[in-house]
């Protein structure tokens, strides 16, 4: 496996030749920003064409193919062009404040997450030592961004949509949080590098056998709904909502809440890809040694990104599957079926690991 | 190192936001009209103020979320030395949980978890 640390020593080396340790610190700061900066668009970019592209095969069309070739690959680089030239429309009557500063609340919420993923070996930037935490934390920012747009943008529409965003993503982070708990009773720590490093033989999904599966299952439907999309994007239901809580958001303010949502997805898929399907460890089985060394040479941030896109596939097919909920059966399914269902888990996991029946 | 991450990664953010409205600012056209400014609603002018009493079933689950976050943030340093305390700490913490459920199964009895 390429450890990606030997890059980043021999900057840290290079610049330390020239520049004293203030002047290091801050250009590396700038070069993580540039970085994460990048990975963040060019992600957005790729997931905006993924999703397009999968939803018109779920609907037998042939989606983008005009912009760039046949798989119309340039498509969403055109349409990024084109929503930067569009006019930001001053609305009369709007909270002014609150209404600029929630995109930079959304945008402040997916970007903290992004920055504490571990992409690959030696690709990880915050590691604090309660990583899973922090995680939590940094996801409920988003509710705030949301609620501030619906607040402030004085139309009713906004308003309805805000409102049921809150109870929402409020709700379905409880299942995140607990699910994500049953994983660090299983590992015994927070921090994402050691839970990473805890799976280099087998992933939990597998070591932790039944309570790991139905965290993870309880997991994706709960970040599923987190992120507002598929069968729980009641907050933007275009035919009751026109758009929910960004209708009165035009030109790149819309474009902030869009991308936020596309990153959203992302990172519920990759801290689902950290904590149960072993982050960028390749998938060993024990005792097969051949097998286990050929899979080694694929490069770790592949590994990451792969089974990213793997789970965020399940989550584009049951966008594309399922038709939408009312909001009563979503708060039903949250409240009255996957908390108790949560706390059961909980509970199977703590024996689990207290009286070690795990692999 | 890691609070300095921290700070670098919120600053790429604003940056981020902020640049992209420079350029948008730059770039874009820009014309002033009232009637363009009007709340995108049904074609005909709003009735009444958007900011008004909302329905409080929502405040109900915000509410109960409440409760469980912070059940949630009790847990998690448990979680961490769940194998070093053994089923004694289990215990402990199922009386805690326990205390909660009761809590869950009165706002299930009363219908708090109904929508109407």
């Amino acid at each position: 496996m390429f450890d990606f640390k030997i890059v980043t020593d021999w900057i840290d080396q290079t610049l330390r030749s020239y520049l004293p340790d203030f002047g290091v610190l801050v250009i590396e700061l700038i070069l993580v920003g540039i970085a994460l900066l990048a990975a963040y668009a060019v992600f957005a970019i790729i997931l905006i064409w993924f999703e397009r592209k999968i939803c018109a095969w779920f609907q037998c069309r042939l989606g983008p193919n005009r912009v760039g070739g046949r798989w119309g690959l340039l498509q969403t680089v055109a349409d990024t062009i084109k929503i930067l030239v569009k006019e930001l429309i001053p609305i009369n009557h709007i909270d002014k404040f609150l209404f600029y500063l929630a995109p930079f609340i959304v945008i402040l919420g997916s970007m903290l997450s992004f920055g504490a993923l571990p992409f690959g070996k030696g690709l990880h930037a915050i590691d604090f030592n309660i990583g899973v935490f922090y995680f939590i934390a940094v996801s409920s920012l988003g509710v705030l961004g949301v609620l501030l747009a619906g607040w402030s943008s004085n139309n009713k529409f906004s308003m309805i949509g805000a409102m049921r965003s809150g109870a929402q993503m409020v709700s379905y982070e409880l299942s995140i949080g607990l699910s994500l708990l049953t994983m660090v009773i299983f590992a015994g720590t927070m921090q994402v590098s050691q839970l990473v490093n805890q799976q280099a033989d087998m992933w939990f999904i597998f070591k932790g056998h039944i309570p790991a599966f139905i965290a993870f299952v309880i997991y994706l439907i709960a970040g599923h709904a987190e992120t507002s999309r598929g069968p729980f994007d009641l907050p933007e239901a275009e035919s009751e909502l026109t758009a929910g809580y960004h209708t009165e958001y035009s030109g790149i303010q819309f474009g902030f809440y869009y991308l936020a949502e596309y990153l959203n997805m992302f990172i519920i898929a990759a801290i689902a890809t950290t904590i149960f399907l072993g982050g960028w460890q390749p998938f060993h089985i024990p005792g097969w040694d051949g097998f286990n060394q050929v899979m080694d040479y694929i490069p770790t941030p592949l590994w990451f990104i792969g089974k990213t896109f793997f789970c965020i596939f399940l989550s584009l097919w049951v966008r594309w599957t399922f038709p939408r909920l009312r909001i009563d059966q979503l708060l039903r399914l949250e409240w009255k079926y996957l908390l108790p269902l949560n706390l059961l888990n909980i509970l199977l996991m703590a024996l689990v690991v207290i009286s070690g029946w795990h692999f | 190192m890691n609070s300095a991450l921290l700070v670098a990664v919120i600053l790429t953010a604003i940056i981020m936001v902020a640049g992209a409205l420079a350029i948008a600012a730059l770039i874009a056209p820009s014309s002033f009209n009232l009637q363009k400014g009007e709340p995108y609603e049904c074609g005909i002018p709003t009735r009444g103020t958007s900011w008004m009493q909302f329905k409080v079933g929502y405040y109900l689950f915000a509410i109960l979320f409440l409760m469980f976050d912070v059940e949630a943030v009790f847990l998690f340093p448990w979680a961490v030395i769940v194998k070093d305390l053994g089923i004694i700490g289990l215990v402990n913490v199922l009386f805690f949980v326990f205390i909660l459920i009761l809590g869950l199964a009165y706002a299930w009895r009363k219908g708090a978890l109904e929508w109407k």
